[in-house]
């Protein structure tokens, strides 16, 4: 497909810079497709796994079995008339979505469909992937100081604090896998992991995995992490003012992140998108929507933490566990060789 | 290798776009009707008091600045991580020293109690 487009283009005279960049709209626009049918998709998921926890059916009444759902819901929001309070910033409140999700869509540059299958395999993948996470700390931001609203400010301070509290042991437990890999390209951890189940730098690497997912949780503020938007005493925090299409932004952004958060699991810790029988496509889908799963059922079961409860544990807790856990790979991997 | 980041930028373009298209799509859908009241900040049906921007709590900045300090070290853990196989224990060795002199700061805070919530 890339080669005809290629010969295409070099028919027309045009430079292999010019292809380069078609290419690299291409490859966007069919992320964020993706992304959007991922959404459409977790939305009922998320409504359905609900129901089926709390012992109710969940949606039924749009469409055969409630599939239709999503669909109505996005129309709805659509036809949502667009409020920007008064006294806002109007320039900063209207970048803020557009910096979320432009984040959320960039990320999945470096994270690997196949063994090979990478938009870019940039050589720096696991700092990129770092970076990038922390633009959303910016949007958010953005989105509660411009709207002129309390709730909003002090949810997009808290969401900040803990965004940046999460951050670190995060990227501790990321530095763990570049360790274990002995480089920072996303292909490369996914090649160091072939050859059986043995090979998964889970066993290994099984307290990392515990703070990744706990951090990660946090990271993209799912429940019980999900302080910056506790509808109970913020009012939605950052995203208050935020109404129809704009709000609908946030969101998708929001399950973006998700995907992007349980992809990387499995990429990290469970062998990346490769295993038997079926080809790479299908075991991204199926270790991805697994951890996605795991997400949403840790949603249920688990209550909401206090504010101070979750700075705590960030610090005291998941810090000194990264800790360990990088002085444990490093002795792992330097007396192994 | 250049190529490799105009796409990083070519995805943040998109990404931009795609919201910007579908607030497009929604213009021509959505009413437009607003007036002072609905415009007015939410502050739970009351009429707003004071700045919106209001003042906050000055801990904030102080987890900023430790964050700060974690992140730079983190910078420099990530090409030691890359090396560390060839470099073995040497490396390690020096690398506990680092990170210990960091967690003693981080130790030092914790007694200190900024890192108490309330």
């Amino acid at each position: 497909m890339s080669d005809w487009l290629w010969g295409l283009f070099q028919s027309w005279g045009w430079s292999e810079s010019a292809f380069n960049v078609v290419m690299g709209v291409i490859k966007g626009l069919l992320v964020t497709t993706f992304l959007a049918v991922n959404a459409l998709v977790l939305v009922l998921m998320e409504r359905k796994v609900s129901g089926r926890i709390q012992r109710r059916p969940g949606p039924l009444r749009t469409g055969p079995r409630g599939l239709l759902q999503t669909f109505a819901d996005a129309i709805k929001l659509l036809s949502k008339e667009d409020i920007v309070p008064s006294g806002a910033d109007v320039a900063v409140f209207v970048l803020a979505p557009m910096v979320f999700f432009a984040a959320a869509t960039a990320l999945w540059i470096v994270i690997p469909f196949g063994p090979q299958t990478i938009v870019q395999d940039l050589n720096i993948g696991l700092i990129y992937i770092s970076a990038v996470t922390g633009l959303s700390v910016l949007a958010i931001l953005m989105a509660g100081w411009s709207s002129n609203n309390k709730w909003s400010l002090l949810g997009a301070m808290r969401s900040a604090a803990q965004l940046v509290s999460y951050e670190i042991p995060l990227v501790l437990s990321i530095v763990a896998i570049g360790m274990m890999a002995g480089s920072l390209r996303l292909s490369d951890i996914v090649a160091a992991q072939q050859g059986g189940i043995t090979n998964w730098f889970i066993f290994p690497q099984i307290l990392g995995f515990l703070v990744f997912f706990t951090a990660g949780l946090a990271e993209i503020n799912r429940a019980p992490f999900d302080l910056p938007e506790a509808e109970s005493e913020l009012v939605a925090g950052y995203n208050t003012e935020y109404s129809g299409m704009r709000w609908a932004i946030f969101f998708l952004a929001e399950y973006a992140n998700l995907v992007a958060f349980s992809a990387l699991a499995a990429t990290f810790f469970f062998g990346g998108p490769t295993g038997p029988i079926f080809p790479p496509i299908v075991w991204f889908l199926i270790k991805t929507y697994f951890f996605i799963f795991v997400a949403m059922w840790i949603r249920w079961t688990l209550p909401r933490i206090r504010v101070d409860h979750l700075m705590n544990l960030g610090w005291y807790v998941l810090i000194p566990l990264a800790l360990i856990n990088l002085g444990w790979t490093g002795l792992y991997v330097v007396l192994r060789g | 290798m250049v190529s490799a980041y105009t796409d990083v930028l070519i995805f943040f373009l998109v990404g931009a776009g795609f919201v910007a298209l579908n607030l497009t799509l929604g213009r021509l859908l959505r009413p437009h009707n607003p007036y002072p009241e609905k415009l007015t900040p939410y502050e739970c049906g009351e009429v707003p008091v004071g700045e919106g921007q209001a003042p906050f709590n000055i801990r904030y900045y102080i987890f900023a600045l430790l964050f700060v300090v974690f992140d730079v070290e983190v910078v420099f853990l990530f090409p030691w991580a890359v090396v560390l196989r060839e470099l073995g224990m040497y490396a390690l060795v020096l690398m506990v020293i680092f990170l210990f002199m960091l967690v003693d700061g981080l130790v030092y805070a914790w007694k200190k109690g900024v890192l108490r919530w309330v």
